[in-house]
């Protein structure tokens, strides 16, 4: 073919030292003080890999090529540009773009090969575009969900878990079919084409507090379908690159599934969203403590130690710039102010951490729920900003309730308690929450953003 | 044929034992950045679609042309959004203190 093969050996060098740029970018990430470094030797990676990828001989037309890395470079830039509470969406919609990815090349490679394509590389080939369709239109689903572009209310019918296990189903012995029969060609249709039907139906069901679990599920689908494009393609880079990606989703849908108490089959089999039941005919007019404004700046400024616990009601007011001038106004006065997080709060992975660190919050002040819950019981206020079912103590206490089980902020054991919110609504599971009638908690209605602002403008004026 | 396939079954195995390895220690503080990050990575994909949308082929050229360029144009994107969102993400954490500048 060509007679130069030292180029081959170069991209095979390049592709080697890519690979160990990208570990040591995922192990740099390991601290906020070396991860930046760690985004330096991803895209450094990256480079050369594309820049090897382009020295290959086989390569007989550029052009196409060319533009396509252009268009990318000109829809990737606003897409890195988004604001940080639009982040989640960012995310599928990124899923969205590798799964895309992943299938259109499997789809080319398949027809290109067909009629003879070995038992073992159908086999890959048909998890890839499977993966790859089912992801595609599931995180599209998602974004459009998160975006609220559709109804983020999760839709429910009967026997809707056999009918999408059904579809799976139909699609894999339609794979095995093409396994045993590769030269049909016109099966090959039906594996593309069900999985992006599975992809939007899979979502349908999934309200907007599981998303943090579906989007690390689907960030694990796209690392996987792009592994088995690895072993199509004969890449190591790219079943690296796959395995890490999907090594990473699928440790973070763990990690939220056991923070809501889903079991991880639940998880593999994205059945979630199934606590719908709404409690019916539930005990009215209980009795409840409410605040003002200027009650509360009084007892947070007499505290020694407050925890805010955020959720995504704070994302949604845009109440983190607010937060962090409650945050200076109290640590000027010498309170000790730190942030206890639930793994599930907001409405991806880490989503209250990067909006805090946004609003400028310095990392050290915000605690993981394992490292903040030993400190209620010496805390004075714990302060909850439009979160619910992640402090709601019937987790603990009452066997009978949907999320009994699910680790939660002991927000119950400060010796006060401030839950901002705008009325008496239920949380996402349709739970009464036991935390609003206890003799130690303060109802502060109203609206995060402006009562945060009211509590700020309180212990401003003219204390000191 | 079926040692490269074994050596490929290596390679994913082991790459999987790093992959939960390295990324068990990322922080929970950084699980955003960390989506963001293995996204761009997996972008990678890039480079099968580059050689797919240049490669000469005998039959079916015009299929791999278009969808091989469909093809860069999604992966771009991702490595080019996903390595400018995580990097914005990561300048925003600040310790505490006048320690860090």
């Amino acid at each position: 073919m060509t007679n130069l093969p030292g180029v081959d050996t170069i991209i095979e060098i390049t592709y080697l030292i890519a690979t160990a740029l990208f570990i040591l970018a995922l192990k740099w990430l390991s601290s906020p003080a070396t991860a930046r470094r760690g985004v330096f030797a991803g895209e450094l990676g990256m480079l050369l890999a594309i820049a090897g990828t382009l020295l290959h001989h086989g390569i007989v037309e550029y052009k196409w090529i060319v533009i396509a890395l252009v268009l990318g470079t000109i829809i990737g830039v606003p897409l890195g540009e988004v604001a940080m509470t639009a982040v989640p969406q960012r995310t599928a919609l990124s899923h969205a773009f590798g799964a895309l990815c992943v299938t259109l090349v499997g789809t080319a490679e398949f027809y290109l090969r067909t009629p003879d394509v070995p038992r073992f590389m159908m086999g890959v080939l048909s998890l890839e575009v499977i993966l790859g369709s089912l992801t595609f239109t599931g995180s599209l689903m998602a974004a459009g969900k998160l975006q609220e572009i559709l109804p983020q209310r999760p839709i429910t019918y009967k026997g809707q878990n056999l009918v999408n296990l059904g579809l799976l189903g139909v699609a894999v012995v339609v794979a095995g079919m093409l396994v045993a029969h590769p030269e049909k060609s016109q099966l090959f249709p039906i594996i593309v084409g069900i999985p992006l039907l599975f992809g939007v139906m899979m979502i349908v069901p999934i309200g907007g507090a599981d998303m943090p679990t579906v989007i690390s599920l689907l960030n694990s689908y796209a690392g996987l379908s792009a592994a088995a494009m690895g072993f199509v393609l004969d890449s190591k880079l790219l079943i690296i690159a796959g395995a890490l990606d999907g090594a990473s989703g699928l440790i973070l849908s763990i990690n939220m599934s056991k923070a809501m108490n889903r079991s991880f089959s639940n998880v593999l089999f994205g059945a979630f969203g199934q606590e719908q039941t709404t409690v019916a005919g539930k005990q009215e007019a209980r009795p409840v403590r409410s605040a003002t404004p200027e009650e509360a700046a009084a007892i947070l400024a007499a505290a020694n130690k407050v925890v805010i616990v955020p959720g995504y009601g704070m994302a949604v007011a845009q109440a983190q710039h607010k937060v962090r001038e409650l945050y200076d106004a109290l640590t000027k006065r010498g309170v000790d102010v730190k942030f206890g997080i639930h793994p599930v709060a907001g409405r991806m992975p880490g989503h209250m951490n990067v909006l805090l660190a946004e609003a400028d919050i310095p990392y050290d002040k915000l605690l993981d729920m394992d490292e903040i819950n030993g400190d209620f019981p010496q805390t004075d206020v714990a302060l909850v900003i439009g979160a619910n079912d992640v402090t709601n103590p019937a987790a603990r206490t009452d066997a009978s309730s949907p999320i009994y089980g699910m680790p939660i902020l002991d927000v119950d054991k400060a010796r006060t308690v401030m839950v901002i919110k705008r009325s008496m609504g239920a949380g996402f599971a349709g739970i009464d929450n036991p935390l609003y009638y206890l003799d130690r908690t303060l109802m502060l209605f109203g609206d995060a953003k402006s009562f945060v602002g009211s509590i700020v403008r309180e212990l401003g004026g003219g204390h000191e | 044929m079926k040692l490269d396939l074994l050596t490929s079954l290596y390679v994913f195995m082991l790459a999987a034992f790093i992959g939960f390895e390295v990324i068990r220690r990322v922080s929970p503080l950084l699980h955003t950045p960390l989506m963001s990050l293995t996204n761009a990575l997996d972008a990678i994909a890039v480079v099968g679609a580059i050689i797919l949308a240049g490669e000469y082929h005998a039959h079916g050229a015009m299929l791999a042309k278009i969808l091989g360029t469909i093809a860069i144009v999604a992966a771009t994107s991702n490595i080019v959004g996903g390595f400018l969102i995580t990097d914005r993400m990561l300048r925003m954490f600040k310790a505490s203190g006048p320690k860090k500048p």
